[in-house]
Order: structure tokens, then sequence, then C-alpha cells
């Protein structure tokens, strides 16, 4: 039977703070966190399953719907491999503008997560900023696909649009606003205190561990694993762009900040080389809609990590089998082991710092107090809260700093 | 020589059931094939000894008779090594490589619940993807499985 102190209070299935579900169940002792069990699956809804059903070029719009921040990360990810399997040249101009694409995905990703950070630690004036920024990149996309999300640019053998000379201009342009704007966020991130005393030994996954675990992604290399499919299994066109592969040592969610705002500077050097020597010419092959029996393995690196497809073709114009693994579930591991030993007012930051995208994450968190005996189930705002309150209750209070940031933007 | 047919000769080298049975099909994709009771020495050789230290992905696949699992190792995050197994499907059951690289237990929750196979030494949790309701004996993954009530 249930004593007066054992309460739950049931939330959902609708998600009250980030948009997507799954369920934590976490043990405590006080306030330090002895082990964690993650159920994930609510959002599962069959798409591998619907594939074998669909006809290819169905399965790309299916695809696309995998993920509505990184819808042209899988779409890119299924039709290179489809091309592979057909045998098809796709042109190089293709290509470019596919890489276009997904850089300005991984920015407007980059930035929404900045926000989505700030949120979880209390510093609200960062939300807005950087969600206000990511407006500009939203645009961008807008105006070169007809799309904010689920762009559409995607097709077996290549892409639907093209982009134009006074599209190359507007480009340009967000780019100068957007790098100002990033350099400036990477200033506070180096010397508001407030930030690096919240976010610096929260959340440590050392180097070993990211690789034991198979950590994925800005993950794995802000604890110094250099990895990035972009450049170690090339794709689109990025043999042919210079850039860094962006690594840090923190081993943190500090850390995991640095790697992702840096990303953001290469993603706008990436995007500037690729419409300055963006080749001329077609835009698409035709692609046939049976495609010959084969398998193939198909890699991309998505904001968050590396995304994996494996298609195999059976000679007619369905898919065989369609097996997708988001690089969320490759960091699900990580995530365990940097709340292990922890407080469980970390925990909103620490999750939110691998940027989950459980087609999103929380719905419940289940509290178990090993001393008490006690099991609560606390819904994401009241456990941010928590972390919020405990944090500033140490002297970690962002409303000065976000005052000092509303300052600086307004002049 | 390449560092993929590099790797294939040290794999071909030390077993012979891969003669024949591993190539490159292109830059970074080795693609191998084994009998299941071959297969866990060739997965603890590549890990420790060629270097293939990701486990990225395991894929299920239902070929009718058998239930067919593709290990996707990379090394240097750039050279796959895809490995292909099978089991019968009167008799799935194959033991966790969670030992070995802990990132396969979701992959295997998934395994289990989607095709039905069997996961010897799994550690017990909660199972994935599918809801806690979901009918036993029903895989949605299986090529016979049909979608049933209203879409």
């Amino acid at each position: 039977m249930s004593g007066p102190e054992d309460f739950k209070i049931p939330l959902g299935p609708q998600h009250p703070a980030l948009k997507e579900p799954e369920s934590f169940s976490i043990a405590l002792k006080g306030e330090k966190i002895l082990g964690v069990d993650i159920r994930l699956g609510y959002n599962h809804r069959g798409i591998e399953k619907a594939c074998e059903s669909k006809s290819y070029l169905q399965a790309v719009y299916l695809i696309e719907r995998i993920c509505g921040i990184c819808s042209h990360t899988h779409s890119t990810c299924f039709v290179q491999g489809v091309e592979e399997l057909a045998g098809l040249q796709v042109p190089k101009r293709a290509t470019y503008i596919r890489m276009i694409i997904g850089e300005l995905e991984r920015v407007h990703s980059h930035l929404l997560w900045l926000g989505v950070a700030g949120h979880e630690i209390g510093f609200d004036t960062l939300l807005m900023y950087s969600w206000r920024d990511r407006e500009v990149v939203m645009d961008i996309l807008a105006m070169v696909t007809g799309n904010r999300v689920n762009y559409g640019i995607n097709a077996i053998g290549g892409v639907r649009r093209d982009i134009s000379q006074e599209q190359i201009k507007d480009i340009l342009a967000a780019l100068k606003t957007l790098r100002e704007r990033t350099l400036y966020y990477i200033e506070i991130a180096s010397k508001e205190t407030t930030i690096i005393e919240r976010l610096s030994g929260v959340g440590i996954l050392l180097p070993a561990d990211a690789i034991k675990l198979n950590a994925v992604g800005p993950t794995a290399r802000a604890s110094g694993v250099d990895i990035d499919i972009r450049r170690d299994d090339p794709y689109a066109a990025y043999s042919e762009v210079e850039f860094k592969v962006i690594t840090d040592n923190h081993n943190d969610v500090y850390g995991r900040t640095v790697v992702r705002m840096k990303e953001l500077l290469e993603s706008y050097n990436i995007i500037e080389q690729a419409l300055a020597k963006l080749p001329e010419g077609p835009i698409a092959v035709r692609a046939p809609r049976k495609v010959p029996a084969g398998e193939v393995l198909s890699r991309y690196e998505a904001p968050r990590g590396e995304d994996l497809h494996y298609i195999k073709a059976n000679g007619t114009e369905f898919p065989e089998r369609v097996k997708v693994r988001a690089p969320t579930l490759a960091n699900v591991q990580a995530v365990k082991k940097m709340l292990e030993d922890r407080y469980l007012a970390d925990l909103p930051i620490v999750v939110a710092a691998i940027d989950p995208c459980f087609s999103c994450t929380d719905r419940l968190i289940e509290v178990k107090d090993l001393d008490q005996g006690e099991t609560k189930i606390l819904d994401w705002q009241k456990l941010q809260q928590l972390s919020i309150k405990y944090n500033q209750q140490r002297g970690l209070d962002f409303t000065a700093a976000g005052k000092r940031l509303q300052r600086l933007m307004e002049k | 020589m390449t560092s993929e047919e590099a790797i294939v000769t040290e794999l071909t080298n030390k077993f012979h059931v891969l003669d024949g049975k591993t190539q490159v099909r292109r830059p970074r994709r080795i693609f191998s094939e084994v009998a299941y009771a071959d297969f866990r020495p060739i997965l603890d050789f590549a890990k420790d000894k060629l270097g293939f230290n990701y486990l990225n992905m395991i894929t299920g696949l239902d070929e009718g008779d058998n239930l067919a699992l593709y290990y996707h190792l990379s090394k240097n995050n750039a050279i796959t090594l895809n490995i292909k197994t099978f089991v019968t499907k009167n008799n799935p059951v194959v033991k966790t490589v969670t030992d070995v690289f802990p990132s396969a237990d979701v992959a295997e929750r998934e395994l289990v619940d989607l095709l039905g196979f069997k996961v010897e030494g799994l550690a017990a949790g909660s199972r994935y993807p599918l809801t806690d309701d979901w009918p036993v004996g029903e895989f949605p993954l299986r090529k016979d499985w049909k979608m049933k009530g209203e879409v």
C-alpha cells in the first residue's frame, strides 16, 4: 500500500517541455544518481516496415519524416544509398546543393541546441537570442527549398531545386550575420563565468569511455575523439572543400558547447566554399523505378553524429529492407555513463547536451530514493525548475548574465 | 594493396571459412558472410586485432527459413566491416555482444522485439522499441507479418 510520501504524478502522453517522449527511471541516494534506466520507443512509427511497401521514390518522403530537425540528413543518407545501388552518377552541382542544405541544417540544429541548453540551465535570454538568430537560417532554408523543415530537396538522382545567383547573394549576406552572432556567442561562452562554472565538470565522459560506448558526433568530439564522417568517409562534395573537424578535451557539457559553437563557423566556411565553386550543369539524372538487387551501407554526419542506413534491394521497385540507426541511439549508453554518481540537478543539461532527438526527449522521470524507499514521478519542467533552483542556491544564477547579454545586443 | 584489401587478407589468413566470402565492394566497405558458429571469434579478432572498435549498427533480416544479422563495424570511422551471419527461424538464438560492445544493448533489444530473435546474456531491462502491451509472438519486421486492424 502506498504511504503519504509515495506519490506519482502522471504526465503526458503529450509532452510538456522538450517535444519528444521517452522515460528515465533514476535510482537516487540523496541527491546522487546511482543508476539510470532509459525507456525508449514511444515514437516508434514502423517506418522501416512501411518502407518495404513503398516505392523507392515514396520512401524518400517517408524517410525524410523520421526527424523534423535532421530531415535532410535522413533523406540524403537514403538517396545516396539508393543511387549507389542503382549505379547512378549524380551531377556535381546536385552534390554541392545537398552539402549546402546539409550544412544549413547543421547551423539551424546547433543554434536550436544552444537555445535549449540555455533554457535548461535557467539562462533564457540565451534561448531568446539564439532562436532569434536561428530564424535567419530558417528563412534561408525556406527560400532555397520552399520549406522551413522537411525541405523535400532530395530526389533519387539529384536534387529538385537549383540555387540561383540571387539566392547565393542572400545566403552570403545571411552567413555574414550568422558568423557575427556566432563569434559573439563563442565570446560569451568563453568569458561568462556563470556559463563556465555551470557547465564545466558536468556530464563527464572520458575519451576511453566515449570510444568504449561508441559515442558519436559532438558528444564524442568533445571527449577528444576525432571522428567525423564528412572527413573520414566523405559523401556529397565534402572531399572538395576544406574544413576542420572540431574536437575539445574538456570531456563535459562545456566542451560539447564549445564544439558545437566552433562547428558553426566551419559550416559557414563550407557553405561559402561550396557557393564559390558551385559547378555548372544539371541538378539531377533520371532514376529507374526498379533498383537492381544488392545491398549498401550509407553514412552521413548528422548534426548529432553518424546517421547510418542499410538498404537491401531485390530488383523490384520496392526495397527489401531499410534499416536506420540515428545518432541519438548511439549516444544513449554514453548518457548513462555521464549521469553516474552525478547530481539529480545536472540531469536536464546532461541529457540536453547530447542534443537528443528521440524524435525527441522526455515525458516523465521516475525517481527512486533508495534511502526513503520512495518513488516519485517528476515531469521535465519540475526537474528543470529543481535544477535551476538548486544551482541558484550554489550561486549559479543567470539573471545578471542575461541582463548583460541583453545590454550588449541592444548596442 | 589498399588498407581494405590488407584487412581482407588478414581476415582470410586467420579464418579460412571467410575465403571467397569476404569482398571489398567499394572503398571503405568490406562485406563478409559467415555461419553463426564461426562468427564470434571473427568479431573478437576484428575488434582486438584489426582495430574495428565501433559497432555502429546491427541489422536484422528475415530471409525466409533463416533470420540473418549484419554486424556493421568501423575502424577509424572510415572503413566499415559488415559481417553477415544467420540462424534458423525455428530457433533464432544468438549470444549477446554487449560484453565487448556495450552499445549493442539497444540494437539487440530491437532484434528481439521486431524480428523475434532470442538474445542470450542480454541484461534485464526495458524492451525496445515496441509498447509494453504488444502481443506476444508478433514480430513486425518479419516478412509474413501484416498490419492488423485500422491504419
